[in-house]
């Protein structure tokens, strides 16, 4: 199992939602469709047309930039964060 | 049952609702604020659906995308959705939902960028309309200030086969088959600077609405004017004689006379966009456009810097009717005996992008 530490921006736009979930997942795009499955919309927020992250959302693994096809190992950190923007 | 009239507010940050009762229109007192709602999203329209008791709130979020916002309890609580509305995967990506309409059993979405999108389950799910945008004219689409947004959509009182949309800086399109197929309805509307200042497309529309009662009577708040039109917009008459500018966002119909609507000119698209002499005032005609006077008792004489936004008027259907607008800084005015005289309601909210009425159940 992998951790997804998720932003309180998206968790509060899905009742029941948490900031730390533990899902399985082999790439980023999996871990989102875990997510996904538990709190269906969670895709759209994070991904434009299902094939890209969107411009602000920004993903680390184990601490490293990361993008959809990221390889997820069991036991690692899944960061999702909203990119410093707006106004 | 007693009532209580909602006024809603869509702002940069958020979704705001003012409740109250609507015998106290006309005083400071009584009135809630609430929010600000959908998570501080910046919402483009948030309105009311009569037939539903819906709230529907478009917007986007620079994070998370586009989005209808839905309350079911008048703001207590909230789901969102943009599940369907996309362009595919080579179409460009979708930035936010600029009007939403509920036309019988259907709700649609007028988005940026621009192109209409139907909902057939209150907002859960969106298909796109794609007639709009296979229309020939697409690949010459170019976007206004404000984007590439279809902020205008609105359907015939009787038929929901005949729509019109209103697309910046694009133009107005007609459908008469549901959507199916639509056609460029221009002609008459200059575009300013242009060699060619009637072109079939490219027209800044800011706003456009039906006349009570007279559906095939449209008017319009243009970039480069204020137009009526008298034919389902085949053909556009210019207004902008008595008007002090040329330039406005906003247009707001009278509740039943075909003739009378309302307007606010700001003093031009390269002069600050502020309204003239920064003085603030709403204008109405009383004969389709053929005079206007202006209506500024209780509004600031002096000093407004300020703007007002397309979706940023709106009228109630009390009697005598109400009309509300707010500002690009962020106040919020309403008169209660139909433009004579005007209060302000709220102040120090976030610029404001939309302003629409709602008499519910106390």
């Amino acid at each position: 199992m992998a951790t997804v530490i998720l932003p309180r921006s998206l968790v509060v736009l899905f009742p029941g939602a948490a900031r730390k979930v533990e899902v399985d997942a082999s790439t980023v795009a999996d871990a989102i469709s875990a997510l996904d499955q538990r709190w269906p919309g969670v895709r759209d927020r994070l991904c434009e047309r299902d094939t890209a992250l969107r411009e602000f959302i920004k993903v680390y693994v184990d601490g490293l930039p990361g993008e959809l096809q990221t390889a997820v190992a069991p036991g690692s950190t899944v960061h999702i964060l909203p990119a410093v923007a707006g106004g | 049952m007693s009532k209580q009239l909602l006024v809603l507010i869509g702002t940069r940050k958020g979704a705001f609702i003012l409740a109250g009762d609507p015998a106290g229109r006309g005083g400071p007192d009584g009135w809630h604020l609430s929010g600000p709602l959908c998570e501080g999203w910046p919402i483009n329209h948030f309105r009311h659906d009569p037939a539903s008791g819906a709230l529907y709130a478009g917007g986007g979020s620079p994070w998370y995308g586009a989005a209808v916002w839905r309350s079911d309890d008048l703001g207590a609580s909230w789901t969102h959705s943009s599940q369907g509305m996309t362009y595919g995967e080579d179409g460009p990506a979708m930035r936010a939902v600029w009007h939403v309409e509920p036309v019988g059993d259907a709700l649609y979405a007028g988005v940026e960028p621009a192109g209409l999108f139907k909902s057939l389950d209150g907002g859960a799910t969106w298909a796109h309309v794609e007639g709009l945008t296979n229309h020939p004219s697409r690949p010459s689409w170019q976007p206004g200030n404000g984007g590439l947004i279809c902020h205008t959509v609105f359907a015939h009182p009787s038929d929901a086969n005949r729509m019109w949309v209103a697309i910046s800086a694009v133009g107005c399109f007609a459908t008469e088959d549901g959507g199916a197929t639509w056609e460029a309805r221009n002609r008459g509307v200059r575009v300013d600077g242009l060699p060619d200042p009637y072109p079939e497309t490219g027209q800044c529309v800011h706003k456009m609405v039906a006349a009570a009662g007279r559906p095939e009577r449209l008017y319009q708040q243009n970039h480069c004017g204020t137009y009526r039109s008298d034919d389902a917009g085949r053909t556009w008459i210019c207004l902008d004689k008595g008007l002090p500018s040329t330039f406005g966002f906003p247009i707001v119909a009278h509740p039943t006379d075909p003739d009378t609507v309302f307007t606010i000119p700001l003093n031009g698209d390269d002069r600050g966009r502020y309204v003239p002499e920064a003085k603030l005032a709403v204008w109405r005609t009383m004969d389709q456009g053929n005079h206007w006077s202006s209506l500024r008792q209780g509004l600031p004489s002096s000093d407004a810097y300020v703007g007002v936004l397309r979706e940023s008027m709106a009228r109630d259907d009390l009697s005598p009717f109400g009309l509300y607008f707010g500002t690009s800084t962020g106040q919020l005015f309403a008169s209660a005996d139909e433009g004579g005289s005007w209060r302000r309601m709220a102040d120090l909210l976030p610029p404001i992008t939309s302003v629409e009425t709602a008499l519910v159940d106390a």
